[in-house]
């Protein structure tokens, strides 16, 4: 049996799974223990998980997050969110493709009370704005309860398989995010006053200063918190186009869920839609997982995302299309092919310029959404409350463990204990890791050829400095020492060329040149973090610039150092006047996407569908609008979008895109009214139903 | 200055589909609303029940007409209201109840209600797996349904713009005018208006209204909380209600419940708390959610597994005795209340508009007579009605 499942990946262990047994629509299938059920079946080659009751519509993954329900199926009688529910031995399911039955459970059970708690500080959402803040807090003795609703710490973090950008000592930088998360989570655990609650699920925070949480997924709390700390991170925004809401096409946070934490392999072919630092590295993540990444565009003229994510893309044979936009996803069932074009200066598609590409995925990566409900909720209902993270203003996971310190100290000051960090330096940092990094520009040059020495590719003012600390000899500075400036080689002393320098760079913008042997030709050291599998002496692989190749050569060594366990070190000997512009090699022959013959299907942008829960069309509303309405309440209460299992979450900022599209500014527009609850759970929780009366 | 036949204060339950039933006939109309578009007080709050179960001949004869509208709204008017009419199932389990409900279908049967008492095996039937310990039966009333308040109400807010009403929302009335003992006009705080009536439909701010031309009406908004499920596939008939009241000492008492499946599918719940909570707070609480999901259990155990997908909180207009307050005033002509709808004003609406065009045409029958009688601002707000 072939299960898309990822058997090695460069940087993630495999752990051991348990095999078991689970049916879908009749069919026997395998899949692992406690998996999530959407990666069960994904494993398995399916993508479908059931029909829209209303309009017959296929659905299937598209949050994986819990927080929609296009992914539910009917899971031994009762309709569940295949994301959210770990698979078990001989479960039976089944697609849903109509109004779920409510199985017929009629025998009396017993109902309790939900319990009721206080605490200090309630922090939800343990990523690494909440690990930060808490263990701050936890440090001072402060009673905190942090929750969060997955079944490890660490958020976003789990996901993260690259190094990090920052500065060492602040932020961990050079360090995986995976790791970091670890770090972070198990520096909290260390703190008695800190209770940790997983898979926990905040789902409303009340009038009379309740917070209530569904308990390790089988108890409804009530918590009272003094103070409350909303780190609840982000959710991906979403665009509207012809074939929006066909399975295969999704956010590529959900991507990285799927293949990152479930190490299931979703794709064959992705497409990624958006430039920015998450579709550039989900690009890297998906070639890491052997997936081929068709291409990527970018509205802009050039993508927002780190130069290096760039850059580290373009190398590996990823074609980026600037200034180009999705005009179709294209499919019946799901997701068979993606049509793009490019646009002119005023945001239209130039005639003649579509392009079609086969793939199975689309990847939405068009940025980032607070998640700041509770928050706005605690605030409105007179809560003491703080907002950090990506919940507050959407930047980076380092960016994130400044903000939650921050908070943190204001929650201390709030309480008058005196923290021995200081704020306004801490507030300065997290500026700076916050600042939209300036257009790449010139690296600095050494004008040293002989001996050893590093090169660095490196020609964008981010805030990062792992090369600079690394450096055992001292041989690596920033421009005025500071975080966000150029690194240059000092060249106070020989250069040992211990290749640590290349292992830390997040960026891999890193080479070594060494002439020691011999000056003509030189070696030059790359890292490499494709393959799981080390690489070979004699093995032929590609040497690239910036983008284009300079020709194949033969690898002289390879080297892992103890420290960078997940990073090769590939020595290849080339000629002089590769030796600095050469920046990273490729062990694959990527296939150059060819175009397919241009999908004819023209749909009429009225058909797209805004919100995915109740199958409300742009056209729909559009109408609304240009009748004059200006309150979003009241076409929810026409249109019913909005009034889905999600509860606006993807829509809304559509429906205030249709207002623009209308010529209606924001002030104008009065917006929907958020209710609890924030997810959908069954009522028995809130009863308390007796466990043991549970089958 | 514009003038105009009636002005509306309210675009709610009650304005807008007085609105309809007033410009219908030909009169120029102005509906007048603080927030900032149609039904965004108390009506979106609704759950959707219609009722004629009453125990009043004014509220029973109301919602019959009511139903009427409602029931042939889609093939009069085209839209679809979600209408259901699945009945209403009010349920026995103790022998004190079983004996009110067979005494007050002796009186609305008279009043013309279709309504019977029926024993524990129909009762099965309409509510499949309802706890059966101790049920003793229940009232059916299979012309009574349920409808969404959002589609109905939008829907008849563009009809009533159809026949000419005119709507102002975000703009609020400060002033009533009157000249000798009557209605000349109202003063926003936008503009100023004349018309010879001037309709309270104010809602939950109806003492507000009234205020503004000395009038005093006991109405007192008390808050519910209700909430809606995912939608399952049809299997609750009626809408089930019911009385008993319960002790909860961690979450606070509570008398009856209602629930029913709307046309989506989806589960419509709402509470009475015991006691009333008085006051204008309509912010989810925390108590709701644990006090309900446990009465609905103990009655439907396979509820457990439904998915809740949110909840809210609204105001019902209480009057001392929960019947509406309807009419004319003394001795200030073209004023007319439509007030203390008591969480009915929903399934009154559309009976009641055609009643207040009838008041302001001159044109009452003899049974809109004995309505108003019972429905006056002077009677003895003594006697509390039995379906409250």
């Amino acid at each position: 049996m072939n299960l898309n499942s990822i058997k090695s990946h460069p940087i993630l262990p495999i752990p051991e799974r348990t095999k078991v047994l689970f049916e879908f629509d009749g069919k026997e299938l395998v899949g692992f223990k406690d998996m999530m059920i959407s990666s069960a079946l994904f494993m398995n080659g399916i993508k479908i998980f059931g029909h829209h009751f209303k309009d017959g519509s296929p659905q299937g993954i598209f949050c994986a997050n819990g927080q929609c329900a296009q992914c539910t199926v009917i899971v031994d009688g009762a309709p569940k969110k295949a994301c959210m529910t770990p698979l078990k031995e001989e479960m039976n399911i089944e697609s849903c493709n109509d109004l779920p039955e409510l199985p017929a459970e009629d025998t009396i059970v017993k109902v309790g009370d939900a319990e009721i708690l206080e605490t200090e500080v309630l922090v939800i959402g343990a990523g690494p704005a909440g690990l930060s803040a808490s263990k701050l807090l936890g440090e001072n003795n402060v009673k905190v309860i942090l929750i969060d609703d997955k079944d490890r710490t660490g958020g976003k973090l789990v996901l993260q398989t690259h190094k990090f950008f920052g500065s060492q000592k602040d932020v961990y930088a050079g360090k995986r995010g995976i790791d970091i998360g670890q770090i972070l989570g198990d520096e909290v655990r260390k703190l008695s006053s800190v209770e940790i609650w997983l898979n926990s699920t905040a789902l409303a925070v009340f009038r009379d200063g309740f917070v209530g949480v569904l308990k390790e997924n089988s108890k409804y709390v009530l918590i009272k918190p003094k103070k409350l700390l909303v780190t609840t991170g982000a959710r991906e925004k979403m665009l509207i186009f012809p074939g929006d809401t066909l399975p295969g096409v999704y956010g590529a946070g959900a991507f990285q869920t799927l293949v990152n934490r479930d190490l299931v392999k979703p794709a064959e072919k992705i497409f990624i839609v958006g430039g920015g630092n998450v579709g550039l590295i989900a690009g890297y993540h998906a070639i890491q997982a052997n997936i081929e990444v068709v291409g990527l565009i970018e509205a802009l003229p050039k993508c927002g995302g780190y130069y290096v994510h760039e850059t580290k893309l373009r190398r590996l044979g990823v074609p980026i299309y600037t200034r180009h936009t999705i005009i179709s996803a294209n499919g019946k069932e799901d997701v068979k092919s993606i049509t793009i074009g490019k646009l002119d200066d005023d945001w239209n598609v130039i005639p003649e310029t579509e392009k079609t590409f086969a793939c199975d995925t689309i990847l939405i990566a068009v940025g980032l959404n607070p998640v700041d409900e509770f928050y706005l909720k605690a605030k409105e209902f007179g809560i003491k409350s703080w907002v950090a993270g990506d919940a507050q203003e959407i930047a980076e996971a380092s960016a994130a463990i400044f903000t939650g310190r921050i908070e943190a100290i204001k929650i201390l000051e709030d309480m008058d204990i005196k923290s021995d960090y200081n704020l306004s330096e801490l507030e300065e940092k997290a500026k700076m890791m916050k600042a939209h990094p300036p257009d790449p520009g010139e690296s600095i040059k050494n004008n040293k050829n002989e001996g050893a020495f590093p090169i660095f590719h490196c020609y964008q003012e981010i805030p990062c400095n792992p090369c600079a600390t690394v450096c055992a000899q001292d041989l690596i500075e920033t421009v005025d020492d500071s975080l966000t400036t150029l690194p240059f080689f000092n060249n106070n002393q020989d250069c040992i060329a211990c290749g640590r320098c290349v292992a830390v760079c997040p960026g891999l913008a890193v080479t070594l040149v060494d002439t020691r042997k011999d000056a003509e030709n030189p070696i030059v050291t790359f890292p490499y973090e494709i393959s799981s599998g080390k690489l070979e002496k004699g093995q032929e692989v590609t040497v690239l610039d910036d983008s284009a190749s300079l020709g194949n050569f033969p690898i002289h060594r390879v080297r892992i150092l103890k420290e960078f366990p997940q990073t090769q070190l590939v020595s290849i000997v080339i000629p002089k006047e590769f030796a600095r512009k050469a920046v990273g090699i490729r062990a694959f022959k990527p296939n150059p996407p060819e175009p397919m013959e241009l999908y004819h299907k023209k749909p009429l942008p009225d058909e797209i569908i805004v919100c995915r829960c109740e199958r409300v069309t742009a056209g729909e509303i559009r109408n609304l609008i240009k009748k004059g309405i200006t309150d979003v309440n009241q076409i929810k209460a026409i249109t019913r979008a909005g009034m889905g299992a999600c509860g606006a979450k993807t829509c809304g900022l559509l429906i205030d895109r249709l207002f623009r599209e209308e010529g209606i500014s924001q002030e104008k527009i009065t917006e929907g009214v958020k209710r609890p609850l924030f997810v959908e759970v069954p009522l028995k929780y809130f009863a308390s139903v007796d466990k043991g009366d549970e089958k | 200055m514009t003038n105009y036949d009636v002005i509306i204060i309210g675009a709610g339950s009650i304005g807008v589909p007085t609105a309809l039933a007033l410009a219908k006939n030909g009169l120029k109309i102005l509906v007048i609303d603080s927030l900032m578009s149609v039904a965004q007080g108390q009506n979106k709050a609704v759950i959707g029940g219609i009722r004629s179960t009453h125990t009043q001949k004014s509220k029973i004869w109301l919602c019959q007409r009511s139903i009427e509208i409602f029931s042939s709204w889609k093939e009069k008017y085209g839209d679809d209201i979600g209408w259901l009419q699945n009945g209403y199932c009010y349920l026995a389990y103790t022998t004190e109840h079983e004996k009110l409900f067979k005494n007050n279908i002796k009186l609305q049967k008279s009043y013309g209600l279709n309504i019977n008492y029926h024993g524990p095996e129909k009762i099965k039937e309409l509510i499949p797996g309802i706890n059966e310990n101790g049920l003793l039966g229940g009232t059916f009333s299979p012309e009574d349904g349920n409808a969404s308040p959002l589609l109905f109400i939008n829907a008849c807010y563009s009809q009533a713009k159809k026949y000419g009403a005119e709507f102002h929302f975000n703009e609020k009335v400060i002033n009533i005018f009157t000249e000798n003992g009557k209605i000349s006009g109202v003063q926003t705080n936008k503009s100023t208006y004349l018309a010879k009536f001037v309709i309270n439909a104010g809602g939950s701010y109806a003492k507000e209204v009234a205020k503004l031309v000395n009038i005093d009406v006991p109405v007192n908004p008390t808050s519910h909380e209700a909430g809606i499920s995912e939608p399952v596939k049809h299997f609750i008939k009626p809408m089930v209600v019911d009385i008993r009241p319960s002790e909860d000492k961690k979450f606070g008492d509570s008398n009856n419940y209602y629930f029913y499946q709307n046309n989506e599918g989806q589960i419509v719940f709402c509470l009475t708390p015991n006691p009333p909570i008085y006051g204008y707070d309509n912010k989810e609480t925390s108590r709701y959610l644990p006090q309900i999901a446990k009465r609905m259990i103990m009655l439907l155990p396979r509820l457990k597994n439904l998915k809740i997908r949110r909840t809210w909180r609204g105001l019902y207009p209480d009057t001392p005795d929960g019947a509406p307050i309807v009419g004319k005033v003394k001795d200030l002509e073209g004023y007319i209340n439509a007030v203390g709808m008591c969480g009915q004003g929903f399934m009154l609406g559309p009976g009641l508009g055609e009643l207040i065009y009838r008041i302001v045409n001159n044109s009452l029958t003899p049974n809109d007579e004995i309505i108003l009688e019972e429905l006056s601002l002077y009677r003895d707000f003594g006697h509390v009605e039995m379906l409250k």
